[in-house]
């Protein structure tokens, strides 16, 4: 049970081919699998969907694949400040199905945990429910949706064991854990991986069953928003 | 006199209980944090954090510490972390007991609207449609008219919904509304602020 891998590009030989589903960790810029994306883009692959919460800024994260034009769609709750997928989007090159936020999340930990739909309240009497089956639970109206099993997760924690259990720091969590479950294959980048046994077995946030090949970097980790406040002001 | 921004914050922190459990969207609503005053209040933040604190000071900003506008923060001594699953589970199973909300349009019958105008740039509703139909409460904060003068409170939404007869209060410039069976009701007025200025500012049905 060899789990790492020398670099992102070892770790994602033979997971990557043309048009796949890849469920992608991170909030914004926090917590996203930098490395792992940098390998995407590196291997020429195309027509690819992604399932995350938003699709990165110009020149980083998910936004360095739209530049090379592999993404053809992105299944995301918001994708506001990337000016190259607005221009994508609206010429029709890429496509776009937004999800309510909590409803990603949950069709990722849903597919995850084997469950291939569920009914939410979320949505109903909007957009989003068109189409969908509608069924009343105790007199109040839900949709349906489903969850989501991708070919392949990418996700980022702070550390893991070489078994692949997972610890992630503050609000970098985010998606990661949902997005670990949901792939076939997981492949997770982490800050250090540590030796087996030094991780409090009882402060495990992803156990190392959802994390099948991993791979330690130096993370950039770029601020999107910031926002401080001067010390004489308080 | 009109409220301005942060006398609209104040009195929709008066909204507010001891012991509540707080979500706060962008814009008008983040300014509710400041009113708070002695009350116990937890913020909660979409992305994964409950016992939001204040904005860091400089050089200490941390890129693992965000909030749900991606802004740098920081954590209290009660903060907790979880991830985005287990945050919307909270939210859609009616643990947070309000929401205060910006809005482009509410109706009269509570629908709000406040993640899209068709033809424009189209960003995506983030965790709005969750938040509005999962906690207890939903206040909206808004401007009473658009900047065209246009009443923002109408007899039906003209943008894409976020939520269907989901709003409770409505917090605007000009005074306190509250979405009834029939209508909204009038619960105050600003300074100065009559109710005949509201009812003429306000294309809804007020009862």
């Amino acid at each position: 049970m060899k789990k790492i891998f020398a670099n992102a590009t070892e770790a994602l030989e033979g997971l990557l081919r043309d048009d796949m589903l890849i469920a992608a960790g991170g909030f914004g810029l926090c917590g996203i699998p930098e490395l792992l994306l940098q390998a995407i883009q590196d291997s020429g692959v195309k027509g690819l969907t992604f399932a995350s919460n938003n699709a990165g800024v110009d020149n980083f994260g998910i936004g360095i694949l739209l530049e090379t034009r592999q993404v053809r769609k992105m299944m995301s709750s918001y994708v506001g400040e990337n000016d190259e997928f607005m221009r994508q989007y609206l010429s029709g090159e890429l496509e776009i199905e937004f999800n309510p936020q909590g409803t990603l999340a949950e069709r990722m930990r849903a597919g995850g945990c084997g469950i291939p739909g569920f009914y939410t309240r979320t949505g109903v009497g909007t957009q989003v429910a068109e189409g969908k089956e509608h069924k009343e639970f105790d007199g109040e109206s839900y949709i349906l949706e489903r969850g989501i099993f991708a070919d392949l997760s990418i996700v980022k924690a702070w550390k893991a064991d070489e078994t692949g259990n997972a610890i992630f720091r503050k609000t970098a969590r985010n998606f990661n854990p949902p997005a670990a479950m949901c792939g076939k294959v997981c492949v997770m980048e982490v800050e250090e991986i540590v030796p087996t046994g030094s991780l409090d077995p009882d402060h495990i946030h992803l156990p190392g069953i959802y994390v099948h090949r991993l791979i330690q970097g130096e993370h950039e980790k770029r601020i999107e928003q910031r926002t401080v406040q001067k010390k004489e002001t308080v | 006199m009109p409220w301005d921004r942060n006398q609209m914050a104040e009195r929709a922190a008066q909204e507010l209980e001891d012991g509540m459990y707080v979500n706060l969207g962008i814009g008008i609503p983040t300014l509710v944090a400041n009113y708070v005053g002695t009350k116990d209040i937890t913020l909660q933040s979409e992305n994964g954090m409950l016992g939001m604190g204040p904005f860091p000071f400089e050089g200490e900003e941390d890129p693992d510490l965000i909030n749900a506008g991606k802004q740098t923060i920081t954590e209290l001594k009660r903060t907790a972390y979880f991830d985005s699953a287990q945050s919307f589970g909270m939210i859609r199973g009616g643990k947070i007991a309000v929401a205060i909300l910006g809005a482009m349009e509410v109706s009269e019958a509570g629908d709000l609207a406040n993640w899209m105008i068709p033809g424009k740039l189209v960003k995506g509703m983030g965790g709005a449609m969750d938040l509005v139909a999962g906690v207890g409460r939903v206040i909206v904060v808004m401007d009473h008219t658009n900047k065209h003068g246009a009443s923002k409170l109408l007899k039906e939404c003209t943008l894409p919904l976020t939520g269907k007869g989901v709003v409770d209060l409505i917090i605007t410039n000009l005074g306190v509304l509250e979405v009834g069976h029939k209508g909204l009701h009038i619960l105050e007025t600003a300074p100065d602020v009559s109710r005949d200025e509201i009812r003429a500012a306000t294309e809804a049905a007020i009862v």
